[in-house]
């Protein structure tokens, strides 16, 4: 159970050459191994979405998958979002729409919408709206999370060429 | 409360628009770049060299004997640095409460491993301390804890106590409080009204899990104990205590918290563990807590079940009320003692003048994690109770609900009020508040009349539409005191040492905003340096609504002094008489020769080897305090519109309005993000959120899969309210803190909204009203009805 692996793991475009048991997940070598901590862990349980990172293009519970299987796979997390200090739209609809209080769901919640517009950037405020209710937070009660959302959503429609946060 | 120096000053620049007025403006927040761009710093994203990693080893029964905690084979399993149980730390002793009045509480404080008996399920029982968090997990799955089930847990508060320990019952107190002849009250009574209500079991439950991390500082022998929060001061000389140590040996360390809300930052059997495992294996001891773990070890909270009489006149005046709680404290009294079943009885009135009023607490122990507070803690449950109530008075006399309280408010004219009742150690005394220019307000910012038609207009097409209004006085600005110290580095920014904690309410901006308004500087050039016991002495921490109110007076105390010693300063070096100077947006400007300095060539100037600085003491700098030894009592209203679904039970919230009087707002969008984020969590404790237990004393709601909280789909459209028309007269700028208005009336207002909407008054009398339970209810209000009301009547979904 605990013979060490090793591997290596493609994070925000850096290649991280890691060893560590197969049980371990990807939320935890991300966050010991790479040293990336703002993945963070609500519930090991893949219900509260702090763990939120994207996986190939899609937002995935980091929590509910192990690092081993990440192998060969482009990880993004939230330390990739902004570009060389300057924050991505969305991060900056979120300081704007005070869409945070304590901070500790945000990543997993940008990574979830991340994941979404690149999927499909037109996706209807419907969808997003939807999408919300997967993850959790406990302390701003949604509507400026919404609000954020809804406003970059509507500068995305407006430039359409614009896609959040990918990796130049 | 301006100096009559600054009147001046400022009067002579009436036509001047000053740039650090902060003070009631929405800035973006300090905190949020780091924590958008994942670089936040919580417990769990901080490792020191060589840690160790603990797991906590937790009784899987409610309640017994402990036989043995064998911890033989854990010990060999590989990774493993130490196993301990009960026996290795039997010198340390049991987690202490504040002071408090109530006697008699002593024999039910929490041993850090349980000793001779377990007494509820995730009770720790021993701590595997590993090299690897995998391996702790695995060794801590291989020690064996053999317990004889010799009773039968108890479950029900409201059963006979039975025997804590030999010569202690299970209830170690019933408080009293009272005033007036309820009696005569009962015996002049037109009509008599009582209910039996119940609140289910519910906890704060942040995102971010408890955690801790140790260190011994051998050199120093200094003990540091990362991950604290809430009351580091305290907790500090409690471990202190505990462990022997002067408080000097002891610091506490606040990281980012991931939300708080009364449960995390208490003092716990696992932050105990962690330090002794620190100073005794010589490495630093790394805990982080899991979300099974949190669901069953960290503090749950409300569940009390009330019985209310009131006795009313005719006109529904209240003549006198009889209250009787029965509070499910669980296994252990824990930091806050009986403090929560206290403040229920002692805040349980409101905004309504009782003339006699008798309540009786009983404090009682079952075999449940240990209860204490949550977000309103006492003011959900009661305004849930006091709410109902007068709901039933209304539909008794057959008189508007609105109308019954306005008849029943305390008036303006009669503030301050003295209740003639205690809570939180101090004595009640509402400071300020117009409730009925309130209730109007709240009625026409809802457009009351407009909701109601429209729920009629539905039911009329069979629809099970209602509208519920809730009212209810919080109470925030706990003292006694707070201490703000305040320097401007010779660069002009500014920083704010508190001993107060942050939860992740915004509180570094709020402090800041009050602090570069009243010194004139940009509120982005100051820095909130909160919750570390080394950078001050003293400290209340972050309670009770407290910071905004404690904090913010004593920042803007020493802001004003910090400015009178710059202005004399900046006289000096302008060649000029302080009164003609005026400091803006970090620049002392004099303004009929329009000369001007930097708050940066200030502080240099009054740098201790400056020449300039002649015999002023060194340093831009000041220290204030500020006492306080009252309470204040902002106050609101939520209104709620709700369709029920009846074949399902499924309530659907639709729409909200809270309004709410916080005597002055600081920073109103971040007031409304309190009151967004407290309406989410008094929603899910109206309609989700339960710990449940089996009769064996399990708990079966141990994942979020099991305890339902508030998602984006359940949180309704909210319109936000904020008044400032009662300011509080306790603090010179009439704060009142904002933190848990959003969750104290949800229970209350939910209630009746669906009373409302299945026209059945007096429906609701538990929270939270899950859809099995609102199903059942209905078919035993319909049972009673003489007047056979048709179940089958209720049909009709909503889409
Ligand atoms: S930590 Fe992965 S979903 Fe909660
Ligand atoms: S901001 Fe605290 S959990 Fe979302």
């Amino acid at each position: 159970m605990s013979e060490k692996i090793e591997f290596s793991l493609k994070v925000n475009g850096t290649d991280f050459s890691i060893a560590c048991p197969p049980r371990k997940t990807l939320a935890d070598a991300l966050r010991e191994d790479c040293r990336l901590t703002g993945t963070h862990v609500g519930c090991e349980h893949g219900v509260c979405g702090a763990c939120t990172v994207v996986v190939d293009g899609r937002a995935v519970r980091a929590c509910l998958m192990f690092a081993v299987q990440a192998q060969g796979s482009e990880v993004r997390t939230v330390e990739g979002l902004a570009q060389n200090d300057v924050l991505s739209p969305l991060q900056q609809a979120f300081i704007d729409n005070h869409a945070l209080q304590c901070g500790f769901c945000t990543p997993g919640f940008l990574m979830l919408i991340n994941g979404a517009f690149e999927r499909d950037p037109d996706i209807c405020e419907d969808e997003l709206t939807e999408l919300l209710s997967s993850n959790l937070c406990r302390c701003t009660g949604y509507r400026n999370i919404a609000r954020a959302v809804l406003q970059v959503a509507d500068k995305l429609k407006a430039r359409s060429e614009l896609a959040v946060g990918k990796p130049s | 409360m301006k100096t009559d120096k600054e009147a001046m000053s400022r009067s002579s620049h009436s036509r001047q628009v000053r740039k650090s007025a902060y003070i009631g403006k929405s800035v973006p927040r300090l905190e949020d770049r780091p924590l958008v761009a994942g670089e936040g710093r919580f417990v769990g994203d901080m490792n020191l060299p060589h840690q160790l990693w603990a797991r906590i080893v937790r009784s899987p029964h409610a309640a017994g004997r402990l036989l043995a905690v064998d911890t033989e084979a854990a010990r060999t399993m590989p990774g493993i640095v130490a196993v301990w149980n009960s026996d290795d730390i039997s010198d340390i002793p049991n987690i202490p409460f504040r002071a408090t009045s109530i006697q008699g509480l002593g024999p039910y404080t929490q041993p850090i491993l349980a000793r001779d008996r377990v007494r509820y399920v995730g009770e720790p029982v021993a701590v595997v301390f590993a090299d690897d968090p995998y391996l702790a997990e695995d060794a801590a799955d291989a020690v064996f804890v053999d317990v004889d089930e010799d009773t039968k847990p108890i479950l029900d508060a409201r059963d006979e106590p039975g025997e804590f320990a030999p010569g202690a019952s299970t209830e170690p107190v019933i408080i009293n409080k009272g005033y007036g002849d309820v009696a005569k009250g009962f015996r002049t009574a037109h009509r008599i009204v009582e209910l039996d209500l119940s609140v289910g079991r519910h906890s704060g439950i942040p995102m971010e899990t408890r955690g801790a991390l140790a260190e011994f500082d051998m050199v120093n022998e200094k003990l540091h104990l990362w991950g604290a929060t809430k009351r580091p001061h305290w907790n500090r000389d409690r471990i202190a205590e505990m462990l022997d140590m002067s408080p000097a040996q002891v610091a506490l360390h606040e990281l980012h918290v991931g939300g708080g809300f009364g449960i995390r930052g208490e003092l716990y059997p696992e932050d105990i563990l962690v330090c002794v495992g620190a100073m005794r294996l010589r490495r630093p001891v790394k805990w982080i807590e899991d979300r099974r773990e949190h669901m069953m070890a960290a503090n749950h909270s409300r569940e009390q079940h009330h019985l209310i009489r009131a006795a009313v006149d005719s006109d529904g005046h209240i003549l006198a009320i009889d209250e009787t709680l029965h509070h499910d404290q669980g296994a252990y009294v824990r930091t806050h003692g009986a403090r929560v079943a206290d403040m229920s009885i002692g805040l349980l009135l409101g905004p309504y003048a009782v003339p006699a009023y008798a309540a009786r607490a009983h404090f009682r122990l079952t075999a449940k994690t240990p209860a204490a507070t949550y977000r309103a803690p006492g003011r959900f449950e009661g305004s849930f109770v006091r709410e109902r109530l007068m709901d039933a008075i209304a539909h008794e006399l057959q008189l508007d609900p609105l109308e019954l309280r306005r008849r029943n408010f305390i008036a303006s004219s009669e503030m301050p009020y003295a209740r003639n009742l205690s809570a939180l150690e101090t004595e009640v005394i509402l400071d300020s508040g117009d409730y009925s220019g309130l209730l109007d307000k709240a009625k026409r910012f809802a457009g009351w009349e407009a909701l109601k038609s429209e729920a009629a207009e539905r039911r009329a097409k069979g629809k099970h539409v209602g509208v519920g209004l809730g009212y209810f006085v919080e109470k925030s600005g706990l003292g006694p005191s707070e201490l703000v110290r305040m320097t401007v580095a010779t660069d002009g920014s500014v920083e704010i040492v508190t001993g107060a904690a942050s939860l992740g309410q915004g509180m570094e901006t709020a402090i800041a905003q009050i602090a570069a308004d009243t010194l004139g500087v940009d509120y982005s050039r100051c820095a909130v340096i909160h919750g570390d016991t080394d950078k001050i002495a003293f400290g209340w921490g972050a309670h009770a609504s407290r910071v905004t109110v404690m904090t913010g007076e004593a920042s803007r105390l020493a802001a004003e002094e910090v400015r009178i010693k710059a202005l004399n300063m900046a006289a000096e070096l302008l060649q000029c008489a302080p009164d003609g100077l005026f400091l803006d947006d970090g620049v002392v400007h004099h303004v009929e020769s329009g000369a001007s300095v930097s708050l940066a060539e200030v502080a240099k100037a009054l740098e201790p080897a400056s020449s300039q600085r002649g015999d002023r003491s060194p340093g831009l700098t000041a220290e204030a305090w500020f006492h306080n030894k009252h309470m204040n009592y902002p106050y609101g209203a939520h209104i709620a519109l709700v369709c029920v679904d009846a074949e399902t039970g499924h309530v659907k919230v639709e729409r909200y309005f809270v309004s709410y009087d916080i005597g002055r707002a600081v920073n109103p969008s971040m007031i409304e993000g309190q009151i967004l984020g407290g309406l989410s969590q008094g929603l899910g404790g109206a309609l989700f959120e339960e710990f449940r237990y089996d009769d064996t004393g399990q708990p079966v709601s141990v994942t979020f899969a099991d305890y339902l909280m508030v998602s984006a789909a359940e949180m309704p459209e909210t319109a936000v309210q904020i008044l400032q028309d009662a300011p509080s007269p306790l603090n010179p700028l009439g704060l009142k803190g904002s933190g848990e208005g959003g969750v104290t009336a949800a229970g209350a207002t939910i209630a009746t909204a669906i009373d409302d909407a299945l026209q059945r008054p007096g429906l609701v009398r538990r929270l939270p009203v899950t859809p099995q339970y609102l199903l059942q209810r209905i078919a035993e209000y319909d049972a009673g009805q003489h007047d056979a009301r048709q179940s089958d009547d209720l049909t009709g979904a909503c889409e």
